[in-house]
């Protein structure tokens, strides 16, 4: 996938002008917010288990080895296989050489974001695979070679009538006439077209929610029953995940799992929560003849005992993105590769790199929401200034903003001096702004008055009508000379 | 999240120093001026050091940890002698009660003076009501009123219900709450003119909201904020009157509002 990070701000004034795409957006605001905070405020105790989750993932992140250790030890026990990949390339090798041992040519996949991350359809198809996305939304861009724009809701940026454009381009063996005016056809058709997917199936891939150390055990959770079908009815099935979705017990997922649904979708669980443990043993009625589980890290063990560490607990709820206003405004593929909105604008530097990715950091105007309603109290504002602390170590942002940042902290760190200058500068100011042709060519301020108006000071500074009441009223309090 | 709130402690006669801020120094004097009032008529004692600027934060949310760390240790040598530090904004309280004290933790000298000023840092309309145990404010207003609750002094602070409080407090305030008061009306600092057209889009959303409300005057306790939503309403034509709370507060809203021709 090619990174388009370094023109953020090019790919975000084209969403800003798409009409299509801001009606599509609307429905991020509209579906998402007013939902959790339904389910939010139904369960007393969410506040407690937000902070039992962190916990949870911050033990598991300070003894990642020995969970993973623990976890490889019982997908063996139960007759799976754990494949470790250091990097994304690896991965789909990997991918790659268990569907040629088995001679497969058809593959069903359910949603899984490491699959973008390692760019897993493109690399398949080279050597000829037939890969089929069976999340709606995710079968929905691929039809229209698109990425994900949305971690739990990918094609939240498509609207129906383009799906139902789509489909009729794409769905050639039905009947021109049919009707897909309502949401209801469209699904129908894409469940009748997907089964038939999954009978002909030779590996199933899904991703994970969750890796439980103790039962060797991968979860996924979803809406569609896709992720089901996927891993059940192909004779191999391949679990993707990343390294930091090991959690210890399944007593710790009970709590995962109800923070999860509550702040990704508003549900209180998903429609499907689906534990899987090792192949198809003999007493089994249907299960894959194979299991095997991909394990990747790119770049994520790097990030342990950082400052961005804590950017592990994770576990893709989407809620950071679906509260960012930034997002709101300009949709997920603005951020230019595979996680946008806030926790894509932390995690995108740590795994492509600060140089790449140096907009994202600083696409936000920290408002917190994010934050406030990350079930892992991942604190995403701080980690973001973090990005721009490295980047202002590196001189990676523009050369006039470190200017302009050194000539005002020049006057701000002299506060005589600083005071003398801005009761003239106030002056001047007073007179410009309300000079608006003016005030558009000024380095700066142009990106203000772009869109609005300078409101003009209003003359003189506070310090110097402080000084003057103090020295009217006699007085010497302070410091007010 | 859970923000505890302080019980009012005897508060007469201790010493307070105020935190201007640089926008309220330069912009809106009126603004520093409505602080003093309510400050003193709550029987404090109130000085403004003169060695006072800026708390830091655009170097802060620039990267610039160099000149943020100098700047926070010009704020913490003019204050730390107060009682209380206070300051008409959520944004810059934010700064020096939130983040000076990790801002400075690996510098032995100035790691617990920093943990101490952040200590007793407040936005001044959270202090009149938590500290100071202010039930109502001198004041008289005519109008319908509408309240922006910004970012800082919201997610940072917990301030929600103390500026409904004292607005309650005053004859004549007609409060009709705006959809999502509380989210961000796209100023962020830097994130304005480095984002103008993400900023123009959020704070588009949020000027509708407020015109939704129907209000004639628009109220909030950051400058940054009110000097954003006042450029744009402006832009727009609209006669929605911006001002600082502490200006209703403090019996001041008469001049003119934010961004209208001013004769001082």
């Amino acid at each position: 996938m090619e990174i388009t990070s370094p023109d953020f701000k090019k790919n975000a004034s084209e969403a800003l002008a798409d009409t299509t795409l801001q009606r599509a957006l609307k429905n991020v605001e509209l579906g998402f917010i007013g939902k959790r905070q339904d389910a939010v405020d139904a369960l007393p105790e969410f506040e407690a288990l937000r902070d039992l989750g962190r916990d949870i993932k911050t033990h598991c992140l300070k003894h990642l080895d020995v969970y993973l250790d623990e976890y490889e030890k019982k997908v063996t026990a139960s007759g799976g296989h754990v494949h470790w990949a250091e990097t994304a390339q690896d991965a789909c090798e990997i991918v790659r050489d268990i569907c040629r041992s088995v001679g497969a040519r058809t593959m069903t996949k359910g949603k899984s974001m490491i699959s973008e991350e390692m760019q897993l359809n493109a690399f398949l198809e080279k050597d000829g695979m037939e890969v089929t996305e069976t999340d709606l939304g995710e079968y929905i861009i691929q039809l229209r070679g698109e990425h994900p724009s949305h971690i739990i809701a990918p094609a939240v940026h498509v609207t129906k009538e383009q799906v139902e454009a789509d489909f009729r381009r794409a769905h050639t063996q039905l009947d021109p006439n049919r009707n897909l005016d309502d949401p209801v056809s469209l699904l129908g058709e894409a469940r009748a077209v997907l089964r038939e997917k999954y009978f002909a199936a030779d590996v199933g891939i899904t991703g994970a929610n969750f890796l439980v150390a103790e039962s060797g055990s991968s979860v996924i959770v979803t809406n569609e029953g896709n992720g089901d079908l996927t891993q059940t009815l192909s004779r191999v099935h391949i679990v993707l995940a990343s390294i930091e979705k090991v959690i210890p017990t399944l007593n710790d997922l009970d709590v995962f799992l109800r923070l999860l649904a509550r702040s990704a979708t508003g549900q209180e669980q998903s429609v499907y929560t689906t534990i899987s443990t090792g192949p198809r043993r003999a007493e089994d009625p249907d299960g894959p003849e194979q299991y095997h589980v991909v394990l990747l890290d790119n770049g994520r063990s790097e990030m342990l005992g950082t400052d961005f560490e804590e950017m592990l607990r994770c576990i893709r709820c989407g809620a950071c993105i679906n509260h960012c206003p930034v997002y709101h405004a300009v949709g997920g593929h603005s951020y230019g590769w595979v996680y946008p909105g806030p926790m894509g604008s932390v995690l995108t530097p740590s795994l492509i790199g600060v140089d790449k990715a140096g907009h994202l950091p600083n696409a936000s105007t920290l408002c917190g929401r994010c934050e406030s309603v990350c079930p892992m109290r991942i604190p995403l504002p701080k980690m973001l200034r973090h990005w721009r602390e490295r980047e202002y170590e590196r001189h990676l942002n523009p050369t006039p903003q470190r200017w302009g940042l050194k000539g005002w902290a020049y006057f701000a760190r002299r506060p005589r001096l600083y005071h003398q200058t801005m009761r003239f500068g106030m002056r001047l100011m007073k007179y410009l702004a309300p000079q608006t042709a003016l005030m558009r060519r000024l380095p700066a301020a142009g990106g203000w008055t772009k869109h609005r108006e300078f409101p003009a000071p209003e003359g003189k500074t506070f310090q110097q009508l402080w000084a003057e009441r103090q020295a009217s009223n006699g007085q010497t309090k302070g410091d007010a000379a | 999240m859970n923000f505890a709130s302080p019980t009012p402690k005897d508060t007469k006669g201790k010493r307070v120093g105020l935190f201007v801020t640089c926008l309220v120094d330069l912009f809106r004097p009126t603004v520093g001026f409505a602080a003093v009032k309510l400050l003193e008529d709550a029987g404090f004692e109130l000085e403004v050091p003169r060695d006072q600027t800026c708390c830091g934060q655009p170097a802060y949310n620039s990267g610039d940890k160099d000149d943020a760390k100098a700047l926070a240790k010009q704020v913490i040598k003019a204050f730390e002698g107060y009682d209380y530090i206070v300051a008409p904004s959520g944004s810059c309280t934010g700064m020096i009660r939130k983040h000076y004290p990790s801002l400075l933790a690996d510098e032995p000298e100035w790691a617990d003076r920093a943990v101490a000023v952040a200590g007793k840092t407040y936005e001044l309309v959270s202090f009149l009501v938590d500290i100071a145990g202010i039930e109502k404010v001198s004041s008289h207003f005519t109008g319908t009123v509408t309240y922006h609750d910004s970012c800082s002094g919201l997610r940072e602070l917990g301030i929600k219900d103390q500026p409904r409080k004292l607005l309650a407090s005053v004859p004549g305030v007609d409060l009709k709450e705006m959809k999502d008061s509380d989210v961000c009306c796209g100023f962020g600092g830097t994130f304005s003119v480095k984002y103008p057209d993400i900023s123009n889009a959020i704070v588009s959303k949020k000027t509708k909201t407020i015109t939704d409300a129907g209000a004639g005057t628009l109220l909030a306790g950051d400058m940054g904020c009110l000097m954003n939503m006042a450029g744009k309403l402006k832009r727009d034509g609209s006669a929605i009157q911006v001002r600082h709370i502490a200006e209703v507060l403090a019996d001041m809203a008469d001049g003119p509002a934010i961004g209208e021709k001013s004769g001082r």
